[in-house]
Formats: structure tokens, sequence, C-alpha cells
């Protein structure tokens, strides 16, 4: 179970995003966040996926309150998310090939000798050719780097897959292929899921049930 | 969709035939970004140009404003009243081409705004550059006209772009698209990353430009079908550099449905219809076939799509549906 308690987070203290928000995922259930521009869901997602350490409330993962974050948290709970971010360009390193960027979780955790296989495997999975693969992001359309970055989300077989409005940029057969990919590892690994979109027709086709903000956010004190 | 019908003795505001643009690459490679595309676009009128990331859209568009790399060479014409813009130099565009014919409302407002100064400011230089507005007075109120004109708050005017939600920044750049009272508006992906709601109202917007007087003719380029069917008269469906299908945007949306198997294709992966992708990717544009570039995706291609298919009638291909089968089978 990945549970939000009362979160309270931002970028300055004296002014947070959100205030006292609370939503839980269960295992193998795909939730969908449901939000206008702006409202703070992507933040939202970051501290989800351990990406920013909260002002004030918990991220309770199992059961355990998590302590650390980013870079501090334990390894074994870091490689447990895979993430999606909205701009597959900001979210690539522009030195790498895709394929030593699907396989740069793997090096990163010392799994150097599963990366040849793996990157294969996921290649076909998400639709990448092997002459794409030795390509450099600025060779590629947004489409099939943003296929190369979900391949890298999944490369760790994560718990959690958290996607931030993964499929804004793409057009709509790049969407639903990117969907698919994600419905079948979950449907294979009982992974858990919160996308984040603002998107409703997306997301009620592809999630168990889709929240709006304005229902994880306590009314406004005034 | 309610635009006037264009009139058939009325010349099209835009008129393109056969444009081609292919880059020149290290190696002696050429990438066939544009192939032989050709539509015509009404006073009055929008037509959607739609397709995948990488088909050629922007390539297109930055074909009729001049904006090509040196390495692009281009074919062709494209009539924009006499002049073909294909001909003109760099001279043309910049002195009567960009903003005065062909208002640009650009991808990403956030972009294209200069950070380091205020709207009024970029406004103000606008309508001076522009028009034959002058004096300080004259261009401060010709720039709140020309913000109230595209819903731009004027109390907003002294605001840096950083200030502006995605919104505003939209019709601030769309503000400055409109200056110039250009007969083409070509709108290059302007919805692009914008909510739902805010898609909705600048397409909206875009519309009420075109059917306001009804001289103004819209080139809207993007991926959003959602978009193109809310303010469509026309659809262009672009796959690998080529216009595949031309069509009604109503018959495209409604019942009997687009021709090209690629077409239905997309609508096909709306997550409001069935929410199936095409399979497979599409065709590297430096390495065409020389047949029909859709066949390898294609679950009707057969031995006669090894060679090119025409664009005939409307859609460019050897086993189109049925235009009215659909509608017939619900029937």
């Amino acid at each position: 179970m990945l549970e939000l308690r009362t979160v309270t987070a931002g970028y300055d203290r004296r002014a947070p995003v959100f205030r006292d928000v609370s939503l839980s995922v269960a295992p193998g259930e795909a939730v969908g966040l449901l939000g206008p521009s702006g409202c703070g869901k992507s933040t939202l997602a970051r501290v989800a996926a351990l990406l920013h350490r909260p002002d004030a409330g918990a991220l309770v993962l199992d059961g355990t309150p998590v302590r650390r974050w980013r870079h501090g948290a334990p390894r074994a709970l870091r490689t447990a998310f895979g993430v999606v971010f909205q701009q597959a360009r900001l979210s690539a390193d522009p030195r790498l090939t895709l394929a030593d960027l699907v396989a740069e979780p793997l090096r990163a955790t010392g799994r150097r000798a599963q990366a040849a296989d793996r990157v294969a495997e996921l290649a076909a999975t998400v639709g990448l050719t092997t002459d794409l693969l030795s390509r450099r992001p600025h060779e590629v359309s947004d489409g099939q780097l943003q296929r190369a970055c979900l391949a890298r989300a999944l490369v760790l077989r994560p718990r959690w897959l958290v996607c931030d409005e993964m499929t804004a940029m793409l057009d709509a057969s790049t969407t639903a292929a990117l969907v698919r990919v994600v419905e079948d590892y979950r449907a294979g690994t009982g992974a858990g899921l919160l996308a984040v979109g603002h998107d409703r027709v997306l997301l009620d086709r592809w999630c168990d049930r889709t929240v709006e903000w304005a229902s994880v956010v306590p009314t406004t004190r005034n | 969709m309610t635009g006037p019908t264009p009139v058939p003795s009325v010349p099209p505001v835009l008129s393109v035939h056969g444009l081609s643009v292919r880059f020149r690459m290290p190696g002696g490679r050429r990438v066939a970004a544009v192939t032989d595309a050709r539509f015509d676009v009404a006073a009055g009128e929008c037509l959607a140009l739609i397709g995948e990331s990488g088909c050629g859209k922007s390539v297109l568009a930055s074909a009729l404003l001049g904006l090509l790399p040196g390495n692009a060479q281009t074919a062709g014409r494209a009539l924009l009243g006499d002049l073909d813009l294909l001909a003109a130099d760099e001279r043309t565009f910049a002195r009567t081409v960009r903003g005065r014919l062909i208002g640009l409302v650009p991808q990403s407002p956030a972009a294209h705004l200069t950070p380091v100064r205020t709207i009024r400011s970029q406004v103000e230089e606008t309508v001076a550059e522009l028009t034959g507005v002058r004096g300080r007075t004259a261009l401060r109120e010709a720039a709140e006209a020309a913000a109230e004109r595209a819903a731009f708050p004027v109390d907003h005017l002294d605001r840096h772009p950083h200030e502006l939600s995605g919104g505003l920044a939209q019709r601030a750049a769309t503000a400055l698209a409109l200056v110039g009272d250009a007969p083409l508006l070509l709108a290059d992906e302007p919805t692009t990353g914008l909510d739902r709601d805010l898609v909705d109202h600048t397409v909206d917007e875009l519309r009420r430009h075109v059917d306001k007087g009804g001289s103004r003719a819209l080139l809207m380029i993007t991926h959003d079908l959602a978009a193109a069917e809310r303010i469509a008269d026309r659809v262009a469906v672009m796959y690998a550099g080529r216009v595949v299908e031309l069509a009604d945007a109503t018959a495209f949306f409604g019942p009997p449905g687009p021709r090209h198997p690629y077409s239905r294709g997309l609508l096909d992966a709306l997550p409001d219809r069935a929410f199936v992708p095409i399979p497979g990717l599409p065709p590297e544009l430096g390495a065409l076939p020389d047949g029909c570039a859709f066949a390898a995706r294609c679950d009707r291609a057969s031995d006669a799509c090894a060679t090119l298919p025409p664009l005939r009638g409307e859609v460019a291909c050897h086993h189109p549906h049925a235009a009215l089968t659909e509608a017939v089978d619900r029937a």
C-alpha cells in the first residue's frame, strides 16, 4: 500500500503548493489523479515517488513511513519506483544513446551484466527498433524518446509506477501504445500505478479509479 | 465546423501545390521531410493538418514562413495571393510575409515571448513594426486594443511572461499574431501541453478570429484530434511527409469516418474510442519505402501497396475504406 497521509509540500515552507493531501494506492491498483495545470499534482507525484521531501505529513509504504528521500532513500526503496515524466526531452541525458538511457538504472545499481538482455527485451516491449537504440535523444521524435523513458522506468521491475502526464506531449496512437505497455507490465507484475494528468477521458479509460484533485485537498480554510 | 462553405469563384487564401522539402544530411543522406503536399485553405475556413509527431507537419509550417535551415531544398509552389512563398527571398519574408501576410501562433508561447520584457512592451513593439501607429499614447492604446482582441486582460499587460499562466501566455502570443491583420493564421501545435479546458478555449478563440469578418483563413497544425474536431472545417492527414487524406471534418470525425486506414487508426487510438494503438512505428523519413509508407503497419496491405498510391480524390490509398460503409452498416 502506498499512502500519502495529510501531506503538505512545496518549494517554500511559508507558502506550500498544497496542504494536508491524503491519497492511497493499493498494490495492483491503478489510480488516476486529475487536476488542472498548476494545481500541484506534479509535486504530489514527486512526493509519492520519493523525489521530493514533504514539509509535513507522511508517505507510508506498506505500513512503514518513509524517512529519507531522493538520493538519501535506501536503494531497495528507490528502486521500487519507476517514474515517467511529461517532458521526455528534459528527463533524458542528451549524451546517452537510447540503449544507454534504458540501461542506466541497471548500471547505477551494479547490474551492468544484465543490461544487454534487459534492454533488448524492453525495446521490443515498448516498440523501439535496434536502429533507434543506437541514437541519441536529438535524433529521435518525442514519442520515440518517451518510449525509451518508459522502458527505463520499467527496467528495474518496480512495484510502483508514477506517471506524471506521461502522454501529454504525444499523439493519440503513441499514447494508446504506451498505456498498453504500462497495463501489460502491471498485469504481469501486479505493480500499482499513480497516473497524474489533466485528461479525464484518458484517465477514466486507463485507471481503476480517477480521483479529482479537489477531492484530495481539504476545503480551504478562509 | 460552422464556417461558410468556400465559394469556388473566390481564390483560396493559401494554395499549396506539390510542396516538397528535402534535407541534405552529412554523408550524402537525404531526408524527405515533406513530399508533394497539396491543399488549399479558403477565407473563413479552418484546415487542420494532423499527424503523428515527426511526420513533417512543422517542417511544412517552416517552409511557409521561410524558416527552413540552410540544408533544406524545396520544390513545388505555395501561393499566398500572387506570392509564391517557396520562391520568396528572406527580404520578402521579413518585410511582407511574417506578421503581415501570415500570423504565427506558436507552439510554446513561453519560448516565443521575450522573457525579460513585459507583454505591453512586446505588443507595442509589434504594433509599431507592423502598423502605421506612431506616438507613445497612440501605441499604448493600440497595444491595449490588440490585447483585447485576443481576450488578453489589459491589467496583465505590465507583467513578464513568467508571471502568466499557460493560457494567458497563449493569448499574449495570439495577440501578437493578430496585430498585422494577416489573411492567414498559422497555428503550429497551439495546444501542446495545455489542459483540456485551455485547449478548448484556445482553439475556440482561433476559430472566432476566422469567423470574424470571414476573410481570414486558419491552418492549424496539430496532433490533438479533439482540438481539430472542435474547430476544423476540413482535415488534412499527413503520414511520413505526405498528405494521405483530405476530408470534410464532419464526415471525418462523424459516422462515415476517415477513408485512409492510417486516419482510422489514429481515431481508433483515442481513449474515448477503441484506445488501440496503430502497430509499429512510422518509417524513417530518410529511408522511406518505394511504395505506400503505411503498408508495413496496415491490415489492408496487399501486393498493390508496393507501388505508391497517388492522392486520388481525397485519399491516397490502394484499399481505402468506402466513403459510407460504416454508416450503411450501422443503418
